[in-house]
């Protein structure tokens, strides 16, 4: 089947604030939890639209 | 109340929070909605998977650290045959109590009180037993290791001392260990043997092995391995140490369990990165928290956050916005009841 | 109802198990009872309903089935890595690249499922009698978590070796260790492949009748009460004019007819 199109295999990166040590993989992920929290909460959601 | 029986949106926002909506609702298909999360979710783990996979770095045998490593190997196994590793010290559940041993949650030491159930012996399962089936075809090694057994514990520990202070400076001719002159008795040899063995695969075979064939537990050629320093440096070089947040990774560039990062932070953090009972602490506390978190209704003041930081606001303000437009076309004179 | 008041078909449905009590001779029947107790917390219009209140209008409440729908491919993909075993997916593209829609469809699992937590934390939507609701929640949350690290613990690679060594000490240190041994890979299979995902599933199960059967928690008062007072219904919501008049207006109709 398909090879990976992005190698993540490799060393990882990781960034560094005081105490905090986080990948950027991780940091990515968390980042788009927030993100699509807040759209999820700033985009208008129209009830009816697609379920007639 | 209408005739129809629907309160109206100000009406219905009056009732107690336990009582069924009886006020405007809107057509909505749960299991459209659903099935279109389904295909959304299908698709997207499909996609992630084709761009990004997965990984799968090989586990480490104790060959390979036995030819990576070799100086590592001998340093842990004479540690393993006088009982002064990790996993001969540990305690339950691996080996009896003594004191000294085991973590403890302040005065309890839950640890202790469960016992053995898994019998680990590390003088006789890592280093004797497999040394007598390599002796079998070794008069000399097998000779070693009589002397060693028969020796008193005084002499053993007096050669396997003066052994572990040596294979620090170890130095290879060929794939020979090469040591400084000294007392070690039979223990260099039976060393030299045991990473023989280590070095084709035998050792893996002899500590995977088990009594009845069949079998799927590898608890001891992993404690053997983690009493090493090989797999743990392969580890820090993988950012997956405890001092390292490594409970949240994963190795190379791929996300970890994001979702630990609080059971990891505690281990980064004074009492718990400078305390010998850092497990046990950690996992008490954390116990705590999520027991804080499941009694959340009950708990005053945590549970009259969402009140006070009003993201609630933003998510339902389009209730707002027509509770106010009601009342306020209500004020503007409809016809009151007679 | 819909908005105009006129019958779904859903509240037809309900008219027939109004009043569903066991036959006369039948009171002490086990079966009887139990059918009736459950078709009274649910019966099927309530068990699958054609609306919801007006207030569920946000994509917020769509974070929930997101993570249904992550745990059914969660489900699916691992049933496919069983079918041909634990090391499939080390020696086969195909097995590996099912091993990655498993891994990734975690991720959106968790991912999904914080951002339900988040969202039901900031609605406060334990009020109301639904604090069981909450727990089954944080419990599916917990479950969960076990699920994902025996699974982990089950990849027979490098990380399962990392994984299985360090966190024995921590469940060594309070006796959980001496009988759920992580460096036991069949104990840890069979774990992540049965007993874990059917505690899950009757967890997720349970917390899902919960959400049909009290309904999705009200909108906490526009102008709030001092803390603590959960009772409160929506005074801010009075009007200088008084009480309400006897012929309301639906407001914000979609049409509404059918």
């Amino acid at each position: 089947m398909l090879a990976a199109l992005v190698d993540l295999s490799h060393t990882g990166h990781y960034l560094h604030w005081g105490f905090i040590q986080l990948s950027v993989a991780n940091a990515i992920v968390i980042l788009l939890m927030v993100i699509v929290f807040v759209v999820a909460i700033a985009v208008p959601f129209r009830p009816g639209k697609g379920h007639r | 109340m209408s005739a129809a029986g629907v309160r109206t949106l100000s009406e219905a926002s009056r009732q107690p929070d336990d009582s069924p909506w009886d006020g405007p609702k809107i057509r909505y298909d749960l299991v459209k909605e659903f099935t279109i999360a389904l295909v959304v979710i299908a698709l997207l783990a499909v996609v992630l998977a084709a761009v990004f996979s997965s990984p799968d770095d090989r586990p480490v045998t104790i060959r390979q650290w036995a030819h990576a490593d070799p100086g590592d190997f001998l340093a842990t196994a004479v540690t393993e045959l006088d009982g002064s590793s990790d996993t001969a010290g540990y305690g339950p559940p691996y080996n009896a109590w003594a004191p000294g041993e085991g973590q403890k949650i302040f005065p309890l030491a839950i640890q202790r009180w469960v016992g053995v159930h898994i019998p680990v012996n590390t003088t006789d399962d890592f280093v004797l037993s497999p040394l007598r089936l390599a002796a079998a075809s070794d008069p000399r090694l097998h000779a070693a290791v009589t002397r060693y057994t028969t020796a008193t514990p005084a002499q053993q520990a007096s050669w396997t001392t003066a052994y572990t202070d040596a294979v620090a400076h170890v130095s290879f001719q060929g794939s020979t260990p090469v040591l400084r002159p000294g007392r070690y008795g039979p223990v260099a040899s039976m060393m030299t043997g045991l990473l023989g063995m280590a070095r084709t695969g035998g050792l893996d075979a002899v500590l995977l092995a088990s009594p009845q064939f069949y079998g799927t537990d590898y608890s001891k050629p992993l404690l053997f391995i983690a009493d090493g320093g090989y797999m743990a440096a392969k580890a820090g070089a993988q950012h997956l140490s405890g001092d390292q947040w490594g409970m949240m990774n994963e190795t190379g560039n791929f996300p970890g369990q994001a979702w630990l990062w609080l059971y990891t932070m505690w281990y980064q953090v004074k009492p718990f990165s400078t305390s010998a009972n850092a497990d046990s602490l950690v996992w008490a506390l954390m116990m705590l928290l999520t027991l804080g978190l499941l009694l959340l209704p009950f708990i005053p003041g945590l549970r009259s956050i969402p009140r006070v930081v009003p993201v609630y606001r933003l998510i339902w303000r389009d209730h707002y916005r027509r509770l106010a437009a009601e009342q306020q076309s209500l004020a503007a004179g409809a016809p009151r009841a007679p | 109802m819909s908005e105009n008041g006129t019958s779904t078909p859903a509240d037809a449905a309900d008219a027939v198990f109004d009043d569903v009590r066991p036959a006369p001779g039948d009171e002490r029947m086990w079966s009887a009872r139990l059918r009736g107790a459950a078709v009274r917390a649910l019966p099927p219009g309530k068990l699958m309903p054609d609306d919801q209140p007006s207030y569920v209008a946000s994509w917020v409440y769509v974070f929930g089935v997101l993570t249904l729908a992550a745990f059914v491919v969660i489900l699916v993909s691992g049933a496919v890595l069983i079918l041909r075993g634990p090391s499939w997916w080390h020696v086969s593209s195909t097995g590996l690249f099912f091993n990655s829609i498993h891994l990734w469809s975690v991720e959106l699992f968790f991912f999904f499922m914080v951002l339900h937590l988040w969202g039901k934390f900031f609605m406060a939507a334990w009020r109301g009698n639904r604090a069981l609701t909450w727990m089954t929640g944080v419990l599916s949350f917990a479950m969960s978590i076990g699920a994902a690290f025996t699974g982990y613990l089950s990849q027979q690679n490098f990380d399962s070796q990392w994984i299985s060594t360090q966190a024995k000490d921590g469940l060594n240190s309070v006796g959980v260790g001496a009988f759920f041994n992580v460096l036991n890979f069949g104990q840890m299979l069979l774990w992540h492949v049965l007993l874990l995902p059917v505690a899950v599933a009757a967890i997720v199960g349970l917390h899902l009748l919960m959400v049909r059967h009290r309904g999705v928690v009200r909108p906490l008062p526009a102008r709030q009460g001092r803390p603590g007072r959960h009772r409160v219904t929506d005074r801010g919501a009075e009007t200088a004019a008084g009480p309400t008049p006897a012929v309301p207006t639906p407001v914000g109709a979609d049409g509404g007819d059918r």
